[in-house]
């Protein structure tokens, strides 16, 4: 017989379940897919939610009013009053008539250079600047311009606004939607592969009971070792996923994929949470399913 | 043969884990009956009882429900029908979340070891331990020495695998004692080994049995069984037919001292 030697310090208690199994691959596959498709779902919803708080912001800041001239007053004149009238509002910046020639110039990309009669009625234009802090509401600007006598309509953007908010609204919650289906999938995966553990390591499981251990203790070990094996997986995707996004990022500039999906390193940063997220789903997972199967033993 | 002191972590002699009254049965079978299922009975009827320090054998033909008996004993079946008490308890009616702690009283050698494979010798023989929530320092002395008694004190970190059946079968035993139980069940731990190593074996759970335990060996080494002289529970067509003498502890001096 062998005599083998070992310091005394080594007699540390190993792994009581095996620590490889065949079926870890397939299993890592799956969740280090669900935790790509999780991270890349709220990388997109953080730069889309980016997107529309610029649009948002942008929109807000201006006002558009349309002037109709009246009694014999010519649109230029019109226009010019109105700015004039609407600069002293609080919370106006500044208010300008718009031209004939920057007028022209907004239509142009339909009609094309040079093809605008001379002749065709334009609409008579105030562009009006609001401050950021303290925009002027519509209400106040269509005060001012009934003080002063003209017949004007305010556009504030506020429709606009609605839909942008509604937009980045839908993205956020598909987003969210998108995160707890994936976490129920890798936790039904995760169950899956307990039940299959379980099974598999049936003797090991009977000679644990027979040894006196409660039905707690076994469930802990496969909750341990698949929350183990989905923090691994989770960091697996939560990499590719951190990759692909710093790859839309470099190639689109310092506006990221695109203007539309502006994404910021600070996005990636949010990869970080699925490994944590991935272990935590498979710990209760795992543990719930073991002690289910447990309680049905004799 | 020495008395493996260091099964004790304080040190001292092999006792029980709580002291047991002599005159209450540590197991008691009052027409217990068990099937598999649906199927038919595999153990009709069975009446007897086994008290604290007691030595039996426990034989019979294949398939005549010794293993089975053994199973309703340590805890990994229930009666279909009848009272089985063990250490006191109705088992019957014992809430699962409570056997456990009746399990760790009872220690168990199987004919086919159930060891773990991933697990070497020392974690096998600790796992008890480590169940019950001991730390590997407040053990490791007790484990090593109890793996020395048991002949297998240059094989700590074997694997299974690379053990022969005799040193299998040790350290089936050195797990089954480890956490010094009350009752100790040996379902054929003669039945891969030869000759000599059946003697050693039988040597060492005697010994234990010396120290306190209830011993119960299953077993159709029907050689080994009369040169051991002790009382013999014998089991046909699922019906317990012989039990002599009853319950009874061994005698102070007994057959078995001369394979010492």
């Amino acid at each position: 017989m062998t005599v083998q030697h070992h310091p005394a310090s080594s007699l540390q208690g190993a792994a009581i379940l095996p620590l490889k199994d065949g079926r870890d691959g397939g299993l890592i596959f799956t969740i280090a897919v669900l935790s790509f498709l999780a991270c890349i779902a709220v990388i997109a919803a953080l730069a889309a939610d980016r997107a529309a708080q610029g649009w948002a912001k942008q929109l807000a800041g201006s006002a558009t009013v349309q002037v109709r001239p009246a009694g014999g007053q010519s649109g230029p004149e019109a226009a010019a009053q109105a700015a004039e009238a609407l600069a002293g509002v609080k919370g106006v910046l500044e208010a300008r008539a718009m031209d004939r020639k920057s007028a022209e110039a907004l239509l142009e990309p339909w009609l094309g250079k040079g093809n605008i009669p001379a002749d065709l009625p334009l609409p008579q234009l105030v562009t009006v600047e609001l401050d950021p802090e303290k925009p002027a509401t519509a209400a106040a600007l269509n005060q001012a311009l009934s003080a002063a006598h003209l017949n004007a309509a305010v556009d504030d953007h506020s429709r606009w606004m609605a839909d942008v908010r509604a937009s980045s609204d839908t993205v956020r919650t598909s987003s969210a939607i998108a995160c707890l289906l994936i976490s129920a999938a890798a936790g039904a995966v995760i169950a899956f592969a307990t039940r299959q553990g379980l099974a598999a390591r049936r003797e090991i499981v009977e000679v644990l009971h027979l040894c006196g251990a409660e039905d707690p203790f076994v469930a802990r070990l496969f909750q341990k070792r698949f929350a183990g094996l989905a923090m691994r997986a989770s960091a697996y995707g939560a990499l590719a996923a951190a990759a692909v996004g710093a790859i839309l990022r470099l190639t689109g500039g310092s506006d990221g994929f695109s203007p539309a999906l502006p994404i910021a390193w600070t996005d990636l940063a949010a990869c970080v949470a699925a490994p944590v997220l991935g272990a935590i789903v498979a710990a209760v997972s795992a543990h719930s399913v073991a002690m289910a199967i447990l309680r049905e033993q004799v | 043969m020495p008395i493996p002191g260091a099964m004790s972590s304080q040190g001292t002699e092999f006792t029980t884990q709580t002291a047991l009254d002599a005159t209450i049965p540590v197991v008691s079978f009052e027409s217990v009956s068990m099937r598999y299922g649906q199927s038919p009975e595999v153990l009709r009827d069975l009446n007897f009882t086994l008290a604290p320090g007691s030595f039996h054998f426990l034989t019979g033909a294949s398939g005549a429900g010794k293993s089975s008996l053994l199973k309703l004993i340590y805890m990994a079946a229930r009666p279909s029908r009848g009272a089985l008490r063990i250490f006191d308890r109705d088992i019957s009616h014992t809430p699962r979340e409570h056997l456990p702690f009746l399990r760790r009283r009872i220690g168990v050698v199987f004919q086919e070891f159930r060891l773990l494979d991933h697990l070497n010798a020392f974690d096998n023989v600790a796992l008890p331990l480590r169940i019950a929530g001991r730390k590997v320092e407040d053990y490791q002395a007790d484990v090593v020495e109890l793996l020395e008694w048991v002949g297998l004190g240059h094989r700590l970190w074997a694997m299974p695998p690379t053990l022969s059946g005799g040193e299998k079968q040790r350290l089936s035993i050195a797990r089954a004692v480890v956490t010094k139980p009350d009752i100790l069940l040996a379902d054929e731990p003669t039945g891969n080994v030869d000759h000599a190593m059946a003697l050693r074996i039988l040597r060492l759970l005697v010994e234990l049995n010396r120290m306190g335990a209830t011993v119960v060996i299953a077993s159709h080494d029907q050689d080994l069984v009369a040169r051991s002289g002790m009382p013999v529970m014998h089991l046909e067509d699922g019906q317990l037919s012989t039990l002599a003498p009853a319950a009874s502890p061994p005698p102070a001096t007994n057959p078995v001292e001369e394979i010492e």
